[in-house]
C-alpha cells in the first residue's frame, strides 16, 4: 500500500496543477493580509475564500484523477494486490497532497498575521475541507462510468454545498421565521460541511454577534468545548463516510 | 494431471444481457487451451472472472483448488496479457515495468527474454501515450511472462504485432508450454493456432458448446486443422 502511496503522490507532483494551486492559495493569502489592516479581517476574508476555492479545487482535481487512473487501476488489478489498497492509496495520495499544499501555501501568512488560536483552526479547516472534498469526488467518481457525467455530478455537488444550500437555509429561515427554529437550524448547519465549517471559525472571531439571536443558539452550542469536539467529529464523519461508502462499491465493481 | 483452474457453474449478467451461463470447466496443468467463439460471446469476461476483475453473479471459481475469492495472492502465478493494454499515459515504458517489478516485489525468476527480443531497452524513457498499438502489446506480453507464472492468460495476444513480433511470442509460447504450464489463449485468428494449442473450448452466448482435445476434434470433423475443423462445425450448425 505504501509503495502505491507513494506512486499517486509522484505522480501528482508531476502533474504540476497541485503546485499552481498552491502558489494561487500562497499569492492569495499573502496580497488578503496585506491589504486588510486587522488579522481579524483578513481571516474573515481568507475564511471565505477557503471555503469557496478549496474545495472546487479538490473534487473537480481529484474528479478528473480517479478517472484518469482507470487505467492504473486495470493494470495494478492484474497483479496481486487488494482492492481496497487501490483504492485507499489513490483516497491518501490525493488528500496528503492537498493538506500539504494547503498547508504550505497558508500557513505562513496565516501564522505571521492572524492570532495563534484562530490561524490554527482556520487551518484545521482547509485541511478538514480539502479532505472532505476529496472523499466526495471518490463517490461521484464510483457512481458513473462515464466521466463526463462523474465531472458534472462534481460541480453540481460544489454548487450545492458552497452556494445553495445557504440560499436552501435562508429561505427556510425567512419562511419559518414566526416558529422557534433556532434548533433545527443548528441540525441543518451539520448537513453540510461547508457551513458546519464557517459557523465554527466564525464563532472563534465573535463574528457571531452579528448573527443574532440564532447566533446566540450557535455561540451556546458550538463555542463550548463538547460542541466544537462534536463540530469537528461530524467534519471527520463527513470525510470518511463518502470514502467508506466508494470504498465498498469499488469492493463490488466489475472492471 | 490436477485441475489448475475450475470454474464451477458461473453465471454473469450485464443488466439483462446473460454474458456467461452456468460456465462448467476443467483446465489442466500443461494444457495449452484456444478459447474460441464470436464476438460477444463472453471471452474476455471469462477471463476477467479468473482474474477476478468481474465478480460473478453465482457459482466458484478455484484456483489451484482453492476458492480465489477475497484471496490476492494466486495472481502471483497469472502472468496476464489484455485484450488493449491500458496503461498510465503520463508514465514511461521503464516506469511501468518497474512499478509492476516493485509490487509484486520478488526479484526471483524474472524471466527476460521477451525484454531482449523486443528491444524493449531501447524504449524504456518512451511515453505510453506516444505508442503504437502494437508496441503496447509488447510491453503486455514482456509483463506477463516477466514473473515465471504458472498460468499464462493471453486475451487476443497477436492482434496488432508485426508478424516478426508475433512469431517471437508464439515462439514463446510453445518454450513456456513445454515447461508444463498452463496456457489460456483467446483468439480469432484460428490457422495461427494450430502449432500452439493442444484443447479447444468453443463458446458461444455466454455457454460452453464443446471443451475438447485437438485431437478429437480434428478426428471427429476428418479435417488436418483446427480452422477447418471449426469452420466445418459452424457450416454444419447453418444447414
Amino acid at each position: 500500500m505504501k509503495r502505491i502511496t507513494q506512486f499517486v503522490l509522484t505522480d501528482i507532483l508531476r502533474n504540476r496543477i497541485i503546485i499552481g494551486y498552491a502558489v494561487l492559495m500562497a499569492v492569495l493569502s499573502w496580497t488578503v493580509f496585506n491589504m486588510e489592516d486587522s488579522g481579524n479581517k483578513g481571516v474573515l476574508t481568507m475564511l471565505n475564500t477557503v471555503l469557496l476555492v478549496v474545495p472546487l479545487v479538490s473534487i473537480l482535481f481529484s474528479t478528473i484523477y480517479i478517472y484518469n487512473s482507470s487505467e492504473f487501476i486495470e493494470l495494478l488489478l492484474s497483479q496481486p494486490v487488494k482492492r481496497h489498497q487501490i483504492w485507499v492509496s489513490l483516497f491518501l495520495g490525493l488528500s496528503l497532497s492537498f493538506v500539504t499544499a494547503f498547508v504550505i501555501a497558508v500557513g505562513l501568512p496565516l501564522f505571521l498575521f492572524a492570532p495563534l488560536w484562530q490561524a490554527c483552526l482556520l487551518l484545521l479547516t482547509g485541511c478538514l475541507v480539502s479532505v472532505i472534498f476529496v472523499a466526495i469526488a471518490f463517490l461521484s467518481a464510483i457512481f458513473s462510468r462515464d466521466k463526463a457525467k462523474g465531472i458534472g455530478i462534481s460541480i453540481l455537488l460544489w454548487l450545492y454545498f458552497a452556494l445553495l444550500f445557504d440560499g436552501l437555509v435562508l429561505f427556510i429561515i425567512f419562511q419559518f421565521s414566526d416558529y422557534p427554529i433556532e434548533k433545527p437550524m443548528v441540525l441543518l448547519s451539520a448537513t453540510s460541511p461547508l457551513d458546519l465549517a464557517r459557523i465554527l471559525n466564525l464563532l472563534q472571531i465573535d463574528a457571531s454577534a452579528m448573527m443574532g439571536y440564532t447566533g446566540a443558539i450557535f455561540k451556546d452550542y458550538f463555542g463550548t468545548g463538547a460542541g466544537f469536539v462534536l463540530a469537528i467529529v461530524v467534519l471527520v464523519l463527513w470525510a470518511v463516510l463518502p470514502f467508506w461508502w466508494s470504498l465498498r462499491i469499488f469492493k463490488r465493481k466489475d472492471l | 494431471m490436477a485441475s489448475l483452474v475450475t470454474i464451477e457453474r458461473v453465471s454473469k449478467k450485464f443488466g439483462k444481457l446473460q454474458v456467461l451461463d452456468n460456465i462448467q470447466l476443467e483446465c489442466r496443468q500443461g494444457a495449452s487451451i484456444a478459447l474460441i467463439g464470436p464476438n460477444g460471446c463472453g471471452k474476455t469476461t471469462l477471463i476477467k472472472c479468473i482474474l477476478n476483475m468481474v465478480i460473478p453473479d453465482s457459482g466458484i471459481i478455484l484456483f489451484d483448488g482453492r476458492d480465489l475469492k477475497g484471496d490476492v495472492q494466486y495472481r502471483k502465478h497469472i502472468g496476464y496479457m489484455p485484450q488493449i493494454g491500458r496503461y498510465p499515459e503520463n508514465m514511461n515504458v521503464g516506469q511501468v515495468l518497474e512499478t509492476i517489478r516493485n509490487l509484486r516485489n520478488d526479484n526471483s525468476g524474472i524471466d527476460e527474454d521477451l525484454y531482449h527480443a523486443y528491444r524493449m531497452n531501447d524504449l524504456l524513457g518512451k511515453r505510453m501515450s506516444t505508442l503504437s498499438g502494437g508496441t503496447r502489446q509488447k510491453v503486455s506480453a514482456v509483463i506477463a511472462f516477466m514473473f515465471d507464472p504458472k498460468v499464462l492468460i493471453l486475451d487476443e495476444p497477436t492482434a496488432g504485432l508485426d508478424p516478426l513480433a508475433a512469431d517471437i511470442l508464439k515462439e514463446k509460447i510453445n518454450v513456456e508450454r513445454k515447461k508444463n504450464k498452463l496456457v489460456l489463449i483467446t483468439s480469432h485468428l484460428l490457422s495461427e493456432l494450430d502449432e500452439i494449442i493442444s484443447e479447444v473450448i468453443f463458446m458461444q452466448d455466454g455457454v460452453v458448446r464443446f471443451h475438447k482435445h485437438t485431437d478429437a476434434l480434428k478426428a471427429d470433423t476428418g479435417k488436418e486443422s483446427i480452422s477447418k475443423a471449426i469452420s466445418h462445425i459452424l457450416k454444419e450448425e447453418l444447414v
